[in-house]
This record gives structure tokens, sequence and C-alpha cells, in this order.
């Protein structure tokens, strides 16, 4: 594809009643390539794909989609261009293949809708009404419109909010499909598994502005501090031991909690000879180990990290 | 192959404009047509208002020497088309917008003026199904309109539609889903009983005549009952009607709001 990337956001403000939602956001999404846009809720994620889609006109800054304004650039860039809505938009008295062929008619050469139908498992209700599907199976439909005109960039706003298990893998199936033809994929979601299972780059959003972004290997070692592998190390045992003992046994650069009769933490280096230290130690005790968490970092505690854990 | 492994096309295209917007006509005539509430209100209400006024006779009804039939008919019908242009309408397009359907229709290739352009032409041919039905009914109880008028009734028609329809997306594009239900439905029946529709305006008592010649509803009445009785096409009514949907068209486009 000629434009690279596919979508560029520079400076983007955008406020509603003076009070700014997006504020001096930067964000790029490369062809070929899925791009979440991670943050809480009212972080302006929905506002940014909004300008994005030419639903919304920026304040400031600006946006290019495929080297195009979206709102500017409309008509050459719809057909372009596929969008699923965080409510859907989906009529409510419409049957779920009506829409879809409905949608199909826009575009010259759009997608087999049967084909695509029986991928995303809308056979299954293609008679039922809008209104009478469940939230995974109107995600899947809206999901099946955003893609029928064979777009080049999509955009996906809280793609598997109200889905099922079933059908959240078969959504991110076919996202990773589409990737690898070579579409731009800019989604947004607050769920960290989304963001780690599917991103290939990963925009932490808050407060309408970008505070931290890379692949999701990079995010995880990203610093908050704690130098090399140190970590925590919660062991569950079968029966109380005083952990004291392991300490001397661990050496200098180790810590160890006593948290309850039937578990004890370690904090220190986290390697493989640590592990193995400490179910020798309590082998010879004759304690068994029945749960053991290494405590790596996770998307969520990098998240977490950066925008705080108090409710809002 | 897989759905998305069929991607071929090096640039999507969108499909002819003109198609776009059929499309999208034929699905809003499709989706009021469907829902029984809409075809109540569209079209056997209508119906049964004509039989009920015309047969009864508790109601006293001034019809300047035409017959009882051939008066009513032209006022059921403006009737019509302000059910199926403001009240249907109105309510489907709030319905759409809250749930964020306008904005997914405007992501499209049909874009927003596609969209409007699509609602208006839906309108049009619920129109064309309502016509019939009640000009059926109508010929069956011995409505004679006047050959030549037929045509330009057709002028009040469209212009009663824009205005009407004009309001319908002023109302639907500005206030809560829930407002415009209510407020499409008091409106209707205010109109329809004081608005000059099948009581023509110069019937009604003095404060409420004055207001009504101006009001669409009255203007469209006005125009039907000419042309259809008489086969003339009053001037002033005809402006009222054009100025209406001038005006509310461009409050509409100044304060529709999509979101």
């Amino acid at each position: 594809m000629p434009h690279s990337p596919a979508v560029e956001v520079r400076g983007l403000v955008k406020s509603y009643d003076g009070r700014a939602v997006v504020d001096g956001l930067d964000l790029t999404a490369p062809a070929g390539a899925v791009t979440a846009v991670l943050g809480p809720n009212g972080a302006g994620k929905t506002t940014t794909v909004e300008c994005c889609e030419g639903l919304r006109s920026p304040d400031a800054g600006t946006v290019r989609v495929l080297g195009l304004d979206p709102v500017a650039d409309g008509p050459a860039l719809r057909p372009r261009v596929g969008v699923m809505l965080q409510d859907g938009g989906l009529p409510t008295g419409v049957r779920a293949r009506e829409m879809l062929d409905h949608v199909a008619r826009m575009y010259a050469d759009p997608l087999p809708t049967d084909a695509l139908a029986e991928r995303l498992g809308i056979d299954a209700f293609a008679r039922t009404t809008v209104r009478r599907l469940s939230g995974g199976q109107r995600q899947r439909l809206a999901l099946a419109v955003a893609v029928v005109g064979r777009p080049h960039v999509v955009f996906l706003d809280e793609p598997s909010a109200g889905m099922d298990p079933q059908s959240r893998l078969a959504v991110w199936e076919l996202v990773r499909e589409l990737r690898d033809t070579g579409a731009a994929i800019l989604l947004t979601t607050h769920l960290m598994e989304e963001a780690e299972g599917l991103a290939d780059h990963v925009v932490v959003v808050d407060h309408g502005t970008v505070i931290a972004q890379g692949s999701v290997p990079e995010l995880l070692a990203s610093g908050t501090g704690t130098p090399g592998d140190d970590g925590t190390l919660v062991v569950r045992v079968s029966a109380d031991v005083d952990p004291l003992g392991l300490r001397e046994r661990l050496g200098p650069g180790f810590a160890v909690e006593h948290r309850s009769a039937s578990s004890f933490a370690v904090t220190g280096p986290v390697r493989p000879t640590t592990v193995a230290a400490v179910t020798t130690w309590l082998a010879e005790r004759d304690v068994l180990v029945t749960r053991l968490d290494t405590g790596r970092r996770t998307l969520e505690d990098v998240f977490l990290d950066l925008t705080g854990r108090s409710l809002r | 192959m897989t759905a998305a492994a069929e991607r071929a096309a090096p640039v999507p295209r969108p499909a002819p404009a003109r198609r776009r917007v059929l499309a999208q006509a034929a699905f809003e005539a499709r989706m009021i047509l469907r829902n029984g509430e809409q075809v109540l209100v569209t079209a056997i209400v209508p119906v049964l208002a004509l039989v009920g006024l015309v047969q009864g006779t508790f109601v006293e009804l001034d019809t300047a020497g035409a017959s009882r039939i051939d008066f009513l008919a032209p006022g059921i019908l403006a009737l019509a088309v302000m059910t199926a242009s403001f009240t249907s309408q109105a309510i489907a397009t709030a319905f759409d917008r809250r749930n964020g359907v306008l904005r997914l229709m405007a992501t499209t290739p049909l874009g927003r003026g596609g969209l409007l352009a699509g609602k208006v032409l839906g309108v049009l041919a619920v129109e064309a199904v309502q016509v019939v039905v009640i000009g059926a009914a109508a010929l069956a109880l011995g409505w004679r309109p006047d050959p030549g008028g037929l045509v330009l009734a057709l002028v009040g028609v469209v212009l009663g539609t824009g205005a009407f329809t004009g309001l319908a997306l002023l109302v639907a594009g500005t206030l809560r889903a829930e407002a415009v239900l209510a407020l499409a439905n008091l409106l209707l029946l205010v109109l329809a009983l004081g608005g000059g529709v099948i009581v023509p305006a110069d019937r009604l008592p003095g404060p409420v005549a004055a207001v009504a010649t101006w009001l669409p509803s009255g203007a469209l009445g006005d125009v039907l009952r000419a042309t259809l009785v008489d086969g003339t096409l009053p001037v002033v009514p005809v402006l009222v009607l054009a100025g209406w949907t001038l005006v509310l068209g461009a409050l509409t486009a100044r304060l529709f709001r999509w979101h």
C-alpha cells in the first residue's frame, strides 16, 4: 500500500463543553498490523477513533487515514475504511443477513456475504432481528458489516464487548487474517487479554494523551524502576512452615514474608534456580507446593502502574 | 478460501451513488412497512377515519356543495402524508440516532447525504402505498376526484413531504428518542384535530383558524382539497408549504446532531 502509516494522528485535540477529552494525542497505525488503543473508560479512545472515522471534526491537530482527511475527503475515503462502532449501529428491526446484504450493496465489489456470514456464524441467526440477538451475535454481525467492503483500514471500537469466548476467538481469527492480507487494524479495548493476544502495537491512553506505547514485550519490559528480573514468588503450601530458614538457604538479595498458615512470599531475583531452591527446601520438610506464582508482570500490571489503581 | 483471503480489489470502490440511495430508500420503506405499529398509524388509522367520518352522521360537516367523501378524502390523504413523513419518520430517525445507526451508515459509502436522500425517497415510497390503500377505500366509498387535479395534488404531496420530513428530522436530531416518541404522536393528534387538515382552517373557531391557515398542516389540507375537489392549484398554501420546507430544511441542516 502506498501510504505508510495507514493512520496518522498528530496533536489531536477534541473538547466537549470546554473539557478536553482528547488533549494532544499522537498515534500511528501501520498497514498489515493490529494497533490496540488501550485505556480506561473516559480516556478518549472512542473520540479519537471517531475523529479517524470522520464522524467528528478535530478542534486542533491533524488526522490522516491513507493520506486523506477523514472529514474533507470523506467520499474518497469511506469506501476504503470499515467501521465497527462501540454501540453497534445496527437498526433493531432489521434481520441479521438483511443488514449485512444491505451494507454490501454500498460497495461495487463486496466480499461474498454467504461466505462471510458462514465464517462468522451469522447463518445461525440469519433471519433473527437485531433486537433479539445476544451481545456476541450483534458484535459478530457488526464486524461482518465493517469488513464486507474489503477495507484497507478497519476501526473496531471495543470489538469484544459483551462477547462470549467462542465469538471472541472467531473475531480475533478474522482480525488476524485481515492483518495478514495487509489491512491496518486500529482497535480500542480495555481488555488486557485482547491487547496482549491480538495487538502488534499497543498505545496506552489516559486523560486524552498517550502515556506509553510499544509492542507487548516492550511494554512488559518498560520500567517501573524494578531492576532486572526481580519479582515476587508467591508459594502456597500444604502445611504451615516458618520460611525464615528458607531465607538463609537463598542467601543475600532475598526477603521472605510469612503471609498465612498456607502461604509465604519470596522477593528477589526470580530465576529457575530460585524456584528449584524453594521447592527443594520444602521437599526436605515433606511439605507439598499446592500453587506457585512467579509473579511476572502482565500487561495488566503495566497498565495499572501507568493509569493508577483507584476507581474512577 | 476464507472470507478475508478473498480480498482482491486493489482499491475498494463504492457502488454508484444512485444504487446506494435506492438501496437505502428500499431499506427504509421495508423497515417502516414491516413494523406493525407503523402500518397501523400510516394506513389503517387513516382508512378507519375515512370510513368513520363518511358513514357516521355524528359529525356535522359543511362540505361547500361537494359530496361528503369528495370533501373528506383529500384531508385524509393529507393526514396520511403527515403520519409517514412526520410521525413515523421522526420516531424511526430518533431511535436510529440513539442506536448509532445514522453514524454507522454515515461511515459507509452511502454517507450522510445519501442517507438523507434515502430517507426522503423511502417516505415517498411509503406514501405511494398509502395513496393506493386509502385511494382504493375512498373510491369504494364513492370518491370521484377531479381527474386534472390528480397531478396537481402531487405538488402538494411532495411539498408537504418536504416540510414534514424537515420537521421530523429537526426533532429527531435535537431531542432524546423518548421525547420524540411522545412529541411526534402528540403533535400529529393536535394538528389532525386543529391544524386544518381534515376540517379546513377557515371552518375552525376564530383564533385557531388564523393560526392553522399558516401551518404546514393547514396548507397541505388546502392544497389537496383545492386540487382534488376543484382541479385548481391554490397559490398561497403552495407558497406556505414551500416556505416551511425551506425554513425547516435550513434549521435541520444547522441543528441536526448525529451523536
